[in-house]
């Protein structure tokens, strides 16, 4: 990778509090285009919270969250959702619009933010279901999917409008191994085929090394390592370092 | 609530500024039928009653004085300033408002709304326009349906049991009732509509704590917009006797 590329989200000194209760403390991230950065940190640490600063659906008590050279924090709601159109995000809980059929769902965003005719949505649809192996779910409601297949919904909902930044949260959370595999491949494939930058939230640690072309762990609202999988691996610092090795236990058991 | 009117607004001239409609027509002709041709029923059965109700017991009152032949211009006179706008606002308010505010407060606890949001598509603009835009046209619409069967209501129990013949209860109807009079209802039902709309989708927006975070903010709603719109009925009326007696 060129490590020329230019930055495209940045965090500076993010802090937030949810009534009193300090979530985020000095966050500082930064991802340059065509990386896929995967957060990793405890349950209920932030991570969901820091993928909704980047959408601006929470604002920050203090610091700047840059995206393409713009505070999304000062940005004018015109500005702010034309940024949101260039990123995507896959919600943790899927939130797909429960009174649509998932083909509407899909074509919400290109519907109304793109000038495209109905048979165009509808191809992209397809294309875009299929990339996330999801078929016959066109016509249905989200109540009659399984939660996987929600999620995926979700993602192709994401992809729709061909975002620049996706965004995942817990992308393969309650997938069975090949779908989650699936999930994997596609975020490889974004990033290589058509440049995509994805920041990915995710406990499971195959995929995150996977997956990944840098990490950042987050812990009691810092982000306390940053760097390639490689010196996640080797990294001496003891919380991090329980984090992996109940993965590596793991491994090693089964072999 | 005002944040929510002034982001709706903004966001509307800013998607007209890039020559894109508001919102599909689609989207407000459903939001239409539901508000209108469905609340028809309801409104036509209680102003039937209400106004049947009010002719029978003018006329048991007037009766005594042989006032009877009054009863076409009192029934009809306060139907329309009076007992359509507001029993139209009542009907609105349980069918409609508490509708708005369930499902959007479905949709927030569901995370539907951030992630519309979220898209950039502009939640105010896409879910709260139509509806309100569809209640506030309709409102009046229902007011005029409900005034004119309150006063078929009346007129047909008059002819009954007040043994006055449809022909002059409708000639009196037209001699007695104003342009005013006909003015002043439409005016306050327009306001009504704009006031069940706007606290429905509020409350629908902010809902906290899941089911019954919905639940709550359904009946608060209800109690809110009724009480809101009598309160704004009173102060109409006052206006209006002050400023255009
Ligand atoms: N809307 C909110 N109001 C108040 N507190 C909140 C809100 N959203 C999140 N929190 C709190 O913020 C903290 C971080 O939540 P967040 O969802 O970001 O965690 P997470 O790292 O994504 O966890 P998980 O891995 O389980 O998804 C939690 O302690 C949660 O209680
Ligand atoms: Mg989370």
């Amino acid at each position: 990778m060129s490590t020329t590329s230019n930055i495209l989200v940045e965090m500076r000194g993010v802090k937030l509090k949810f009534s009193d209760k300090v979530i985020l403390d000095g966050v500082d991230i930064s991802v340059r285009e065509h990386e896929v950065l995967v957060i990793l940190g405890m349950s209920g640490g932030g991570k969901s919270t820091i993928l909704n600063l980047l959408m601006g659906l929470i604002k920050p008590d203090e610091g700047e969250l840059i995206f393409k050279d713009e505070d999304l924090v000062k940005l004018t709601r015109s500005k702010l959702n034309t940024a949101r159109s260039h990123m995507g995000m896959v919600y943790q809980t899927a939130a797909l619009i429960s009174s649509m059929t998932v083909r509407d769902n899909i074509g919400l965003p290109l519907q109304e933010l793109s000038e495209k005719h109905e048979e165009e949505i509808d191809s992209i649809v397809d294309a875009k279901l299929e990339l996330v192996g999801l078929k016959d779910v066109r016509e249905k409601l989200p109540s009659e999917l399984s939660g996987g297949m929600q999620k995926r919904v979700g993602l192709a909902r994401a992809l729709a409008l061909e975002p620049e930044l996706v965004l995942f949260d817990e992308p393969s959370a309650g997938l069975d191994p090949i779908n989650s595999r699936l999930i994997d491949d596609l975020i490889i494939g974004l990033r290589e085929t058509q440049k995509v930058t994805s920041i990915v939230v995710t406990h499971q640690m195959e995929s995150a090394f996977f997956v990944a072309t840098r990490m950042a762990f987050l812990h009691e609202g810092k982000i306390i390592l940053e760097g390639e999988p490689e010196a996640f691996r080797q990294s001496d610092n003891p919380i991090v370092g329980k984090f992996l090795a109940s993965y590596s236990e793991h491994k090693k058991d089964k072999k | 609530m005002v944040w929510m009117v002034r982001e709706m607004v903004s966001e509307i001239l800013e998607r007209m500024a890039v020559h894109r409609a508001p919102f599909r027509l689609e989207h407000f002709f459903y939001q239409c039928n539901r508000v209108g041709v469905g609340s028809v029923p309801m409104s036509v059965l209680l102003s039937v009653f209400v106004g049947l109700t009010m002719a029978l017991l003018t006329g048991y009152q007037l009766e005594r004085f042989g006032l009877v032949t009054l009863v076409p211009a009192v029934v009809s006179v306060s139907f329309t300033r009076e007992m359509g706008p507001l029993f139209t606002g009542i009907v609105l308010a349980s069918r409609i408002g508490a509708a708005y505010t369930a499902e959007l407060g479905a949709m927030t606890a569901g995370g539907e709304v951030d992630a519309i949001e979220g898209m950039g598509i502009g939640a105010t603009r896409y879910l709260i326009a139509p509806r309100l835009l569809a209640i506030f046209l309709l409102t009046p619409c229902l007011t005029v349906i409900g005034i004119i069967s309150g006063i078929v209501g009346a007129a047909f129990i008059s002819n009954l049991t007040l043994q006055l013949s449809f022909g002059y209860f409708f000639d009196e109807v037209m001699t007695n009732l104003l342009v005013k009079d006909v003015m002043a209802g439409i005016v306050k039902s327009f306001f009504f509509g704009a006031i069940i709309g706007t606290i429905a989708c509020y409350k629908g927006l902010s809902v906290r704590g899941g089911a019954v975070g919905v639940g709550n903010a359904t009946t608060s709603s209800v109690v809110s917009a009724i009480c809101t719109v009598i309160a704004c009925d009173s102060f109409c009326n006052i206006v209006i006797v002050t400023f255009f007696p």
